[in-house]
């Protein structure tokens, strides 16, 4: 009988996932909420602030939105124009959303809990669902990889020009700004010596240096590419509405809509996380949380509160940058990565590289505080400096005026003046 | 026109300053706009509970009324000036001889279709003697197309439920005739 129950490992693994799942769900939800506030606020509105709590007339705020725009949303008619391809169509939202939840198997969403002997859980608990894993930021990388398949099929699958261009657009600009992205990430791994991202943080709590002081540039550069990633404005061109309608899914309606929509939010949230996690220290407070392994359960409360309000934060952030710049042009986009983003990665990169290996020298000649000045100076001037060159030795984008004096190519000089003036009339 | 034309008065684009090109303004006033925004006064109002303020009530365009004179006569005199100038055709007069010795004709009915109405304002401009005014009641609603048609008792309803927020306009002070 004790051979059909699930082992301790596999239960406290299944308990972890409903937790995070449910909180990942939950809070999609409500960020949604905190969206169309924000939107309203920066709008000079008071944004969605009447439902309360169903059948009473209690109203917390708006508190009750996310229920009621879930129901409305669930309760749509779930249409398959016939023009689609019938699988694939199916396919994409589930591929999306099952890719983005399964990314959050490695990510950690606080420290650790302390061993509680009375479940039979002697050493510390961490939090993340797969502790182990030693890959845990290629693992991140190679699903947010696989959600983009979601947005291609979708786009591919809707059988629309508007879908389609979508799907073309977020291709290129997500293969593009997967370089910067993995680039400012490399740095952080090189720092830290691991792919574990629990392992990463407690690097920045031992040190107190958070990588986003160490490493300004690939944090500048990291930034800008989850930016990218997360199909957020300013970079938004997948799903632009006022171009493509609605981007991939404009032929999705009802609760495949609603798979697309959470799952974009989902892409923010790890966004947030990741930026938390490699560059803003993770659960790691100076003089709140400590550095050590947790022994009681106020400092593993804290540090959850505490990672959990910096991500928070950064998604806040997300929401005013939304409101903030205009959308950029896709050639914009394209020269902003491969041109500026990609040699700022090249950049922080070489530099970590140095400060890594020529810092046992430096303490040794300088004296352990030197050293440590030196390796925060260094890529504190390297980011001033590549900043600047990047600023003055970069194209802005493509040069759109009117053409005065025809060069050979160009149509008035081909046809002849008087064929176009023809044609103008 | 072609590009060459000499009557073409073309401007240079100013070339982007340092500043400009690290995206550093673009950064600072963006940012600094929208959270401005955020903690500023909100203009919406959390209608019903809360009404929208209308700037001047006097010059606001909203739901008709019929005037009436000082002895509470209705003070249309059914000259058709009103339903004339209506550009949407919602005003529908029936006169008829007039019981009073002032004036020779009084509306026998008078009808709004309040859901054809444009609220243009023309048939308080046309009007003579000042019998049609609008009001600045602005949240008209009705369970049916028959409830919208206003017919005179109605609109002078409207007069009596709204003389003493807004006298009327050329008699009183802030009438725009």
């Amino acid at each position: 009988m004790t051979a059909l129950l699930p082992s301790l490992p596999t239960i406290v693994a299944l308990v972890k996932i409903g937790l995070l799942v449910g909180g990942l769900m939950t809070a999609a939800a409500y960020l949604v909420l905190v969206e169309r506030w924000m939107a309203a606020w920066v709008q000079d509105r008071k944004g969605p602030n009447r439902v309360g709590i169903p059948l009473t007339k209690i109203r917390l705020f708006g508190l009750g939105q996310p229920l009621a725009d879930g129901l409305k949303i669930i309760l749509k008619e779930d249409f398959t124009p016939r023009h689609v391809d019938k699988v694939l169509y199916t396919a994409a939202p589930l591929v999306i959303l099952a890719a983005s939840l399964a990314i959050f198997a490695a990510i950690p969403f606080g420290s650790s809990l302390p061993p509680i002997p009375a479940l039979g859980l002697t050493g510390e608990e961490p939090l993340l669902v797969a502790p182990g894993l030693d890959v845990g930021v290629l693992w991140v990388f190679a699903l947010s990889s696989i959600a983009v398949y979601g947005v291609l099929l979708g786009g591919w699958a809707s059988n629309n020009k508007y879908g389609f261009l979508g799907g073309l657009r977020s291709s290129a600009q997500l293969v593009a700004y997967e370089i910067p992205l993995g680039l400012g990430l490399l740095g952080v791994v090189l720092a830290a010596g691991s792919l574990k991202l629990d392992v990463i943080m407690d690097a920045q709590a031992s040190s107190g240096v958070w990588y986003a002081f160490a490493q300004p540039l690939g944090f500048l550069v990291f930034l800008v590419a989850s930016f990218a990633e997360a199909a957020r404005l300013p970079f938004d061109l997948p799903e632009a509405e006022q171009e493509l309608v609605g981007g991939y899914h404009t032929e999705y309606s009802g609760i495949k809509l609603l798979l697309f929509l959470v799952s974009e939010f989902l892409h923010m949230v790890t966004a947030a996380f990741l930026i938390v996690i490699m560059f803003l220290g993770g659960w790691h407070l100076w003089g709140l949380t400590g550095s050590g392994p947790v022994e009681t359960w106020v400092v593993a409360f804290i540090r959850f509160a505490v990672l959990s309000a910096k991500i928070l934060g950064v998604i806040l952030f997300f929401m005013l940058v939304r409101w903030s710049w205009p959308r950029f042009r896709f050639d914009q986009l394209m020269n902003l990565a491969w041109k500026v983003m990609l040699p700022l990665g090249l950049a922080n990169l070489v530099t970590v590289a140095a400060v890594e290996e020529f810092r046992p020298q430096l303490s040794a000649a300088l004296g352990a505080g030197w050293a440590q000045a030196a390796a925060i100076g260094l890529p504190w001037g390297v980011f001033f400096i590549g900043w600047i060159a990047a600023g003055m030795l970069t194209p802005s984008g493509t040069d759109n005026t009117p053409i005065r004096t025809p060069g050979p190519l160009d149509a008035e000089h081909v046809l002849g003046a008087s064929t176009r003036e023809l044609v103008e009339v | 026109m072609k590009p060459s034309d000499p009557s073409i008065t073309w401007l240079e684009e100013k070339p982007l300053g340092l500043a400009e090109r690290l995206y550093l303004p673009l950064f600072v006033s963006g940012l600094t706009t929208t959270a401005r925004h955020l903690v500023s006064p909100k203009v919406t109002v959390s209608y019903p509970e809360q009404r929208p303020k209308v700037g001047n009530p006097l010059i606001y365009r909203g739901v008709h009324r019929l005037n009436r004179d000082d002895d509470g006569r209705v003070k249309c005199v059914a000259c058709f000036l009103c339903a004339t100038a209506c550009p949407a055709h919602c005003i529908d007069i029936v006169a008829t001889e007039s019981p009073w010795p002032d004036r020779e004709k009084y509306p026998e009915s008078f009808q709004i279709d309040e859901l054809r109405c444009i609220f243009c304002g023309m048939c308080e401009e046309a009007c003579p003697v000042d019998a049609i005014e609008l009001t600045s009641l602005l949240d008209l609603t009705g369970k049916s197309r028959e409830e919208m048609i206003f017919d005179k008792e109605k609109l002078l309803s409207v007069y009596d439920m709204t003389k003493d927020a807004e006298p009327m306009k050329s008699t009183a002070l802030g009438g725009t005739l």
